[in-house]
C-alpha cells in the first residue's frame, strides 16, 4: 500500500485482496459484544468534509472509533471554510493539530491528491469522494459485497461481470469501480447514454454500450448510479420519464438478470428514477450490505495505512 | 558617444565583428577587424546573435494586478529573456480600452527602459463582448496601438467580430483573436480526451478553438482585414490556418512555447502550475504545432506570460487561476523544442521570435536586420550552454513556471535595446 | 508467536540450526500437557483452547485432539489473533490480520487456555489477554506453550510447558510443525540479526 489512498488505479491486485481480507476479518467485529480494538488509540482522524455526504461521514466515523482513533469532524458548514479559507490553510491547521489522517471529501477533482501531494501536512489521505473523479472506498466497499455474494468471499473476482449503469461521466464511484474491479479480474461494462459518457471512454479497460438491456442477461451484478435531475438542465438528456424508461432498472429489466444476479446502488438513490422501488427493495438488493461492508473497508483502510509504521511517501505521481 | 564590440560573434554562421555606436549599429565587418580602442569589448567566439526577440503576447498586470507582475518586473523579466519589445495584452484593472490606460502602460514601460511596451487595445469596452472600444482613439494615442485583442475572452459574437475586423482596416490595424467558443467552454478545466475523463476534470474541446478559427478565418476574408489567432494550441487549429493561407487570407497565427512542450498528461499531478488557457494539449497536437511553426503556418512564437501570485496557483485544480510565466524560458523552450530537433535554424528562431511579430504589430526598428545604421537590438545567446530554470532567480515577481528544475538548452549572454544593455554584465 | 520466533515456511534443518526438540518429543510434550490440563482443571468439561495464530493454532487442534480423547467430549479448539492488539504495530508496516474464530458457544464463563507456540518476553500473551477481554469474561485464563524460552518482559507465566529451553537472547528459536511446515522439530539458531 502506499502512504494514501486517493485513487482505486493505485492499488495493485495484492493491495485490493489484503484491504478486502483484512476488512473481512474486521468485520466480525460488529458481532462481538466489545465493537472496538485498540488499535488506533492515540492517533487523530480528521474527517475534512467539503461537501455533504452524511452517510460517507458516518461510516469512516464509525470506522476510526471502532479503531479507538481520536475523530474530528471538520465540516465546510460554520468552518472558515465557507467563508474562503484556502485549502492550504486548513491543511496547515490540521497539521499543526496533529492529524495523523486526514479523511477529504471534496467537490474539486483532485483535492484529495493536491492535500497528499504539496506537503502541506505529513499524515496520511484518504480520497473520500472528490469531484467527478475517484471514490476509492466506495469501490472497495463494492468489490467486497460482490466478492461475498459471488466469489465465496476469498480470492479475486476472476470472469465476474459487473455492469454499471448511468451517469458515468460524472461518477467518481464509476470511476473507481472500473479500476479497482479491471483490477480484481472483472469485466465491467459501462452503460449510458453517449452524452453521459466521457470522451476517451474506449480506452478505459471495460465494454461500452448504450443499451441497459443487452447486457443484462449476462450480468452477474448491477450497480445502478444516481442520476442528477439537474443534469436535464445540461440537455444530456430530454426529460427524467424518458431517461427512467431508457435506463432505469425496473422489475421487468430485473428479470433479465439471471438468478444469482446482485443489485447493487451506492446511494442515495432516486426511487423511480434510475431505479424502480420495488427493485430496491427485493431479495436481490444488497444494497443495506453496501453500507454495512463500508464500515469495515473503511476500518480495513485505516488500519493498514494508519496501524503500522509511517509508510514512506511514494515519491512518484500516480496518474 | 559608447561603442561596444561584439567580437567574433555568429551572424547566421559568419563570425563577424558587430560595433554599436550609440543606439545603432555602426559597423559589421569581418572577425578581428573592427577597431577596439576605446571600445567596451565582448569577446563573442561561442555566441550567436539575433535581432532582439520581439513578443506579441505578454500579460505585464499593470495596472491592477501589480501583486502578480509590474510594468518595471515584466520588462526585466522579458530582457532577460532577450526581448527587446513586447505587446502588453489590454486585460488589466481597468481594461487598457480607451487611449488614457494604453497610454499609460506605454509611459510606463518608456520609464522602466528594460524594453519597448506595445499596449494591446482592447477590441470591446471593458472586454465585455458588448460595445466596440475607441480604437482608433486608441490607434492615434501616443501608444499608437495596432494590435488589438480580447485576450482572456473570446471575442465570441459573430457581428461584433466582423464589425472590428472592418473597423481596424483604416489603420492598418489588426484583431488578435482569442479563440473559445464560449459555450463549449464553461467550467471547462483541460483539454478533453482520455486524461479529462481519466482525471474528472471538466473537458475543453479543441473543437471549441476550431470553430471560432474556422468562423473569423471566413470574416477575414469576407472583409478582407487582417486576423491574428492567439495561441494556436490544437493540430485542427493548424489545418485550418493553412487552409485559410493557401486561399490568401490575411491570417497568421502564434503558438506559445509551452504549447510546443508540454502536454496535457502532466494535469495528472493535479499542479495548477499546468493549468492554462488554452489548456495543455495531447502530444499529436504538439508534434502538428511544431511541424506548423516549421513551415510557416504558425507565423511567431508568443509566450503568453501570465503571472499569478503563489496564492493563486497553491490551491485545488479548480480554484486556480490559469496561465504560465513565459518570457524568461521562452527562447530555451524554443531551442529545445525546435533547434534541437532540427526543426528550426537560427535564422528560423529570428524570424519566428523577431521579424515576424515585429511585422505583425507593425513596429518599427524592431526585427531588424544585423546591419550597419539599425537600431542596435540585439540579444547575445551561448547555443551551447544549458541552463537549469530556477523559480525563484526568475526576474518576474510571479513564480509560476512550469519548467522548474528543467535543464535547458542555451544561455541569454546580454541584451541591447538601442545599444543600451538591459540584461547581462559588463564582464 | 512470540517475538524472537522466526517463521520460516521452509521445512527442513537450516544451516547452524541445532534441534532441540524431535518429532516424538513434541508428541510426547503434547500428550503430557494435555494430561496436565485434566489434572489441573479437575476434569472440568468447560475448557476452551484458544491457539494464537499462527502455529498456536496447530498446538491447540492437537492438543485439543488429546484432551478430547482423554476427557471422551469434544474440547471446543478455536484461534484468536491478536495482531490489533500488538504493542509494536507502529513499529513494522500494517500487518495482514489472521484468522479470529471463537468456538460457537463463546467464552463466557469457561475455562480459556490460551495456547502458542514460544513464551518469550510476554507481551504477546498481554495482547491475547486484551483480545480475549473484547471477545467476553471466560470464569479463568491459562497458558499453555511448547516452549519457554524465558526473558520474560511482563509479570507473565505460563501454566503448562512443553519444554523449559535456557536460550540467549540472541538465539532464535524456530518451531515447525507438519501441517505448516512439512515436519515436526524445535531448533535453536545462532545469534542473528533481529527484523
Amino acid at each position: 500500500m502506499k502512504a494514501h489512498l486517493l485513487s482505486a488505479a493505485d492499488l495493485t491486485r495484492d493491495d485490493a485482496l489484503l484491504v478486502l481480507d483484512t476488512a473481512q476479518e474486521l468485520a466480525q467485529i460488529a458481532d462481538r459484544p466489545i465493537k472496538k480494538l485498540p488499535t488506533l488509540r492515540g492517533r487523530t482522524v480528521v474527517n475534512l468534509f467539503y461537501e455533504d455526504s452524511t452517510r460517507t461521514r458516518i461510516s469512516f466515523e464509525a470506522a476510526a472509533k471502532r479503531l479507538s482513533a481520536d475523530v474530528i469532524n471538520f465540516s465546510a458548514k460554520g468552518s472558515s471554510v465557507s467563508k474562503g479559507e484556502s485549502l492550504k490553510d486548513t491543511a496547515l491547521t490540521l497539521e499543526a493539530m496533529g492529524a495523523d489522517a486526514v479523511v477529504i471529501r471534496h467537490s474539486a477533482s483532485g483535492a484529495p491528491h493536491r492535500l497528499a501531494t504539496s506537503g502541506w501536512i505529513r499524515g496520511s489521505v484518504v480520497n473520500a469522494g472528490d469531484g467527478t473523479h475517484e471514490h476509492p472506498t466506495q469501490a472497495l466497499l463494492d468489490a467486497y459485497t460482490i466478492r461475498e455474494h459471488l466469489a465465496g468471499g476469498a480470492g479475486d473476482l476472476a470472469g465476474r461481470r459487473v455492469t454499471i449503469v448511468g451517469d458515468v461521466l460524472h461518477s467518481r464511484v464509476a470511476r473507481s469501480n472500473v479500476h479497482l474491479l479491471h483490477t480484481l479480474g472483472a469485466q465491467v461494462t459501462l452503460v449510458a447514454p453517449p452524452t453521459l459518457l466521457p470522451v476517451g471512454v474506449e480506452q478505459w479497460p471495460c465494454d461500452v454500450s448504450y443499451s441497459i438491456d443487452a447486457p443484462l442477461p449476462q450480468t452477474d451484478a448491477v450497480m445502478m448510479l444516481r442520476v442528477q435531475a439537474e443534469r436535464m438542465d445540461s440537455a444530456f438528456f430530454p426529460s427524467a420519464r424518458e431517461y427512467s424508461r431508457r435506463y432505469g432498472l425496473d422489475a421487468r429489466r430485473m428479470a433479465a438478470l439471471p438468478e444469482h444476479a446482485i443489485v447493487m446502488h451506492p446511494g442515495p438513490m432516486n426511487r423511480g428514477m434510475e431505479i424502480g422501488s420495488d427493485v430496491a427493495d427485493s431479495e436481490r438488493s444488497v444494497i443495506v450490505e453496501q453500507v454495512t461492508n463500508g464500515v469495515s473497508v473503511r476500518m480495513a483502510v485505516l488500519y493498514l495505512l494508519l496501524g503500522g509504521a509511517p509508510l514512506v511517501a511514494d515519491e512518484e505521481e500516480s496518474a | 558617444m559608447s561603442t561596444t564590440v561584439i567580437r567574433d560573434v555568429s551572424i547566421n554562421g559568419e563570425r563577424r565583428d558587430v560595433v554599436i555606436a550609440g543606439e545603432s549599429i555602426a559597423e559589421v565587418v569581418a572577425s578581428g577587424s573592427a577597431d577596439t580602442a576605446g571600445a567596451t569589448v565582448i569577446e563573442a567566439r561561442s555566441l550567436i546573435v539575433l535581432p532582439g526577440l520581439v513578443d506579441l503576447h505578454t500579460h505585464l498586470r499593470e495596472p491592477g494586478r501589480e501583486d502578480a507582475e509590474t510594468v518595471e518586473t515584466g520588462t526585466r523579466a522579458a530582457a532577460a529573456g532577450g526581448f527587446t519589445a513586447v505587446h502588453a495584452m489590454a486585460n488589466t484593472d481597468p481594461v487598457a480600452d480607451t487611449a488614457g490606460v494604453v497610454e499609460q502602460v506605454w509611459r510606463l514601460g518608456a520609464q522602466a527602459g528594460y524594453c519597448d511596451v506595445h499596449p494591446v487595445g482592447a477590441v470591446t469596452v471593458g472586454l465585455a463582448g458588448q460595445r466596440l472600444a475607441e480604437l482608433g482613439a486608441m490607434a492615434d494615442s501616443a501608444a499608437r496601438v495596432r494590435v488589438f485583442s480580447d485576450d482572456g475572452k473570446c471575442v465570441s459574437d459573430a457581428l461584433l467580430m466582423r464589425r472590428a475586423l472592418e473597423y481596424v482596416k483604416a489603420f492598418d490595424g489588426v484583431i488578435a483573436q482569442h479563440s473559445q467558443e464560449p459555450r463549449l467552454t464553461e467550467d471547462a478545466q483541460m483539454n478533453e480526451g482520455v486524461m479529462s475523463g481519466v482525471l474528472g476534470l471538466k473537458g475543453w474541446p479543441a473543437v471549441a478553438e476550431e470553430a471560432i478559427i474556422a468562423r473569423d478565418v471566413l470574416l477575414t476574408e469576407h472583409v478582407d482585414s487582417r486576423l491574428h489567432v492567439c495561441h494556436v494550441s490544437t493540430a485542427g487549429s493548424v489545418d485550418l490556418i493553412r487552409w485559410a493561407k493557401s486561399r490568401g487570407i490575411r491570417v497568421t497565427a502564434e503558438v506559445t512555447p509551452h504549447h510546443l512542450m508540454l502536454t496535457d498528461d502532466l494535469v495528472a499531478t493535479y499542479d495548477p502550475v499546468y493549468k492554462v488557457n488554452p489548456p495543455l494539449r495531447t502530444a499529436a497536437d504538439v508534434q502538428a504545432l511544431r511541424a506548423g511553426l516549421a513551415d510557416g503556418t504558425i507565423d511567431v512564437v508568443a509566450t503568453d506570460h501570465a503571472p499569478h501570485p503563489s496564492e493563486d496557483k497553491d490551491c485545488e485544480w479548480q480554484a486556480a487561476a490559469m496561465g504560465m510565466l513565459g518570457l524568461e524560458t521562452a527562447l530555451a523552450v524554443v531551442a529545445e523544442t525546435m533547434v534541437v530537433t532540427g526543426l528550426l535554424d537560427w535564422a528560423g528562431v529570428a524570424d519566428r521570435m523577431s521579424i515576424a511579430p515585429a511585422r505583425i504589430g507593425r513596429l518599427e526598428g524592431q526585427g531588424r536586420p544585423i546591419a550597419p545604421g539599425e537600431p542596435a537590438n540585439l540579444v547575445l545567446i551561448d547555443p551551447a550552454a544549458r541552463t537549469v530554470v530556477t523559480a525563484s532567480a526568475l526576474a518576474s515577481r510571479s513564480r509560476n513556471t512550469p519548467y522548474a528544475g528543467l535543464d535547458l538548452p542555451t544561455r541569454i549572454v546580454a541584451t541591447f535595446l538601442r545599444g543600451r544593455r538591459t540584461y547581462g554584465s559588463d564582464a | 508467536m512470540d517475538a524472537g520466533t522466526t517463521t520460516q515456511d521452509s521445512a527442513g534443518m537450516h544451516p547452524g540450526d541445532k534441534p532441540v526438540m524431535s518429532e516424538s518429543d513434541i508428541a510426547r510434550a503434547i500428550t503430557r500437557m494435555a494430561h496436565e490440563i485434566d489434572e489441573r482443571t479437575t476434569g472440568a468439561h468447560d475448557v476452551i483452547l484458544l491457539g494464537i495464530p499462527t502455529r498456536g493454532v496447530e498446538l491447540a487442534t492437537r492438543l485439543g485432539a488429546r484432551l478430547s480423547e482423554i476427557q471422551g467430549r469434544a474440547v471446543p479448539v478455536g484461534s484468536l489473533d491478536i495482531t490489533m492488539y500488538r504493542d509494536d504495530l507502529r513499529r513494522r508496516p500494517a500487518r495482514a490480520l489472521l484468522p479470529t474464530e471463537i468456538p460457537a458457544a463463546g467464552v463466557d464463563d469457561a475455562l480459556v487456555v490460551l495456547v502458542d507456540d514460544v513464551l518469550y518476553s510476554g507481551r504477546t500473551v498481554r495482547a491475547a489477554l486484551d483480545a480475549l477481554n473484547d471477545v467476553g469474561r471466560p470464569r479463568a485464563v491459562q497458558l499453555a506453550v511448547l516452549v519457554d524460552r524465558g526473558h520474560r518482559e511482563l509479570p507473565i507465566r505460563a501454566d503448562y510447558v512443553g519444554k523449559n529451553l535456557p536460550t540467549s537472547m540472541r538465539e532464535n528459536v524456530r518451531v515447525a510443525l507438519a501441517e505448516r511446515d512439512g515436519e515436526d522439530g524445535v531448533f535453536l539458531s545462532g545469534p542473528k540479526e533481529q527484523s
